[in-house]
């Protein structure tokens, strides 16, 4: 036997291993391709029960014609309020979870830093279901005689009208997107944190040394360096957005249409699954499981896309 | 006396007022600003739930059963919903803790850097992001369908939900093991098995133990994946494996909805039972972090 064949071949002492050794490994193995395994089987199962959905309507699952009762099963309108809902949610909550991320990298001290982390963990404790039933017992009465007064201001103004002019109810797409900004804040501060703390301090250093106001070293070195990290917490806050249930189904509203006034009730995806699958059979049933397919394709490739764009710009850090 | 005159020329090192100065100070203001706007809708929420629900708390209102919607606060309780949480909760942890940190083994002690692991690894952090109501469609089509609504089913949505949470978190504390507590006991003649089993775990367990606790207070609190796999029933069900169920998220869901008042404040007195329980596992979660922090650097 070469020398080659004899470093080829396993050791004597991997050979002898214990069955409890060998039984162990494929033991965990298991517990870890029960990931892949329970991600392929909600895509099938799910799938299956939903096929007479698409079966039947084709294309016309698309389609803005929703009518349970007269056998149309268009999903457009939720496809939009999704859209409009996470929209609206992200707009609020990016500003204010980069500002708090940057608040707590770069001015507060650390020891005041920590309690204000527990605080915005606080915020991700409380359940979705809570900030529903605040939101439509306690905050939707409350926003309603906002949202009358915002419509009559601009009531008959050319653009804005059609926005936030009347109808106006307490539980409204706007509503919604208020409330899915205060449930995706903590994810997208604790994500943005995690990227503006990896920012070399010496960069940070050379530019106060030049004279940099903390305003110009923000700009000018820490959101070049976090860009990529900011930009995916941003997408992970969005398939939070996307896929939120229990709260949106209690403040939107709960009606399928399509409009773009902001202020007037509308539904979603994940609402109308919930609030309507206990009285659904046959294909209405089938199309709910559908809009839960839907669901389930819009953010696993948006975690996807997110997740390599975390990954790719904590891999550039590691290398430079 | 004066200052002794060093000979140096004397010099202002405060940079003037300028419109570089300004706009920093804006800057730093608006920051400062965002933490506020955080902070309210938390104290709001918190502030209402306790106003609301404190008056309606009580041992008999923990533990009666759950009246009609018309009646008022003053009449029975929310126990079958607790009863539901403590028992579907429990059973989800029960089955993903473990799953979940034999997965995070093999991604840290067997993986490392192949492939599968690093598939596997990316994968559990994408699941994460599935939605919790698309997990609840899950298991009603592959399990609800074929043996009916049962805690059980419950148990299933919510471990699928912890699982990506436990293994991602395990993983993080496994990788702070020094490889030297690794080598020392291989050394020893240990076996792989034996030496994760009796030297890896147990030195990375209050990390664990913390990470569970946080995946156990996020799904005490998920109502959607409940929705379509324990049918939301008034009555008590003790046995957890078979019969509708019922839990607290599912029942704040539904009084969230009613029009009646009685209702709506069993509601808040369930919001309130629901925080203090989701707060007092993240507290217990902290402050073993907090212990465990002390022995590992």
């Amino acid at each position: 036997m070469t020398q080659e064949q004899r470093d080829r071949r396993p050791s004597a002492l991997a050979e002898r291993r214990p069955f409890g050794d060998r039984a162990f490994q494929v033991i965990t193995l298991a517990a870890g391709l029960l990931v892949l395994v329970i991600l392929v089987l909600v895509a099938v199962s799910t799938s299956q029960q939903a096929s007479s959905w698409f079966s039947s309507e084709g294309t016309k699952i698309f389609s803005s014609n929703w009518n349970p009762t007269a056998g149309q099963f268009g999903g457009l309108a939720f496809i939009y309020g999704t859209a409009i809902t996470a929209l609206i949610a992200i707009i609020l909550a990016v500003p204010v979870s980069v500002g708090v991320a940057l608040l707590l990298t770069e001015v507060v001290p650390r020891r005041w830093a920590r309690p204000i982390v527990y605080v915005i963990d606080l915020l991700a404790v409380v359940p979705s279901v809570v900030w529903g039933l605040w939101g439509i017992l306690t905050f939707a009465p409350w926003v309603q005689g906002i949202y009358n007064s915002i419509g009559s201001a601009v009531n008959g103004v050319p653009v804005l009208d059609a926005f936030f002019g009347p109808p106006a109810s307490g539980a409204s797409f706007f509503t919604a997107g208020i409330i899915l900004a205060f449930m995706i804040t903590p994810i997208v501060t604790s994500l943005s944190r995690e990227v503006t703390a990896t920012v070399p301090a010496i960069d940070k250093e050379g530019a106060y040394a030049v004279g940099a106001t903390r305003l110009e070293v923000i700009r000018g070195v820490v959101i070049p360096h976090s860009q990529g990290g900011i930009v995916g917490a941003v997408l992970l806050g969005l398939g939070r957005a996307i896929g939120e249930t229990i709260a949106a189904a209690l403040v939107i509203g709960s009606s399928a249409t399509i409009t773009s006034h902001l202020f007037a009730p509308g539904y979603n995806m994940p609402s109308v699954i919930a609030n309507e699958f206990g009285e659904a059979t046959g294909v209405f049933r089938a199309a709910l499981i559908g809009l839960g397919v839907l669901l389930f394709v819009f953010t696993i490739v948006i975690n996807v896309i997110a997740r390599t764009a975390v990954a790719r710009s904590a891999r550039r850090k590691r290398g430079a | 006396m004066a200052p002794a005159d060093t000979g140096q020329p004397k010099v202002d090192l405060r940079e003037p007022p300028s419109w570089r100065r300004t706009r920093d100070r804006a800057a730093t203001a608006l920051m400062a600003a965002s933490l506020i706007l955080v902070i309210i809708p938390l104290g709001l929420v918190l502030f209402t739930v306790i106003a609301k629900g404190a008056s309606v708390i009580s041992w008999s209102f923990l533990t009666g059963s759950i009246p009609p919607s018309v009646l008022p606060a003053s009449f029975g309780g929310i126990g079958p919903a607790v009863l539901g949480t403590i028992l579907i909760t429990g059973l989800a942890t029960v089955i993903a803790v473990p799953l979940g940190v034999l997965g995070a083994v093999y991604l840290n002690e067997y993986g490392s850097s192949r492939t599968l692991a690093r598939l596997i690894g990316f994968m559990a952090d994408v699941m994460t992001g599935v939605p919790s109501i698309v997990m609840g469609l899950f298991i009603f089509s592959i399990w609800v369908l074929h043996f009916g609504f049962s805690g059980l089913a419950g148990a299933f949505a919510l471990g699928a939900l912890m699982l990506p949470i436990v293994i991602r978190s395990t993983y993080e504390m496994l990788r702070l093991v020094p490889d030297s507590l690794r080598e020392g006991s291989h050394a020893l003649g240990a076996t792989k098995a034996r030496v994760t089993l009796t030297v890896v775990l147990p030195a990375a367990l209050g990390g664990i133990v913390s990470g569970a606790l946080l995946a156990v207070a996020r799904a005490a609190g998920e109502t959607a994946p409940l929705l379509f796999t324990i049918l939301t029933v008034t009555t008590a069900n003790p046995n957890v494996f078979s019969g509708p169920n019922t839990s607290l998220p599912s029942q704040i869901f539904v009084n969230a909805s009613s029009p009646y008042v009685g209702a709506q404040a069993r509601g808040w007195g369930a919001a309130l039972t629901l925080i203090a329980i989701a707060f007092i596992l993240m507290i217990a979660a902290r402050l073993i972090t907090a212990r465990f922090a002390r022995y590992v650097p």
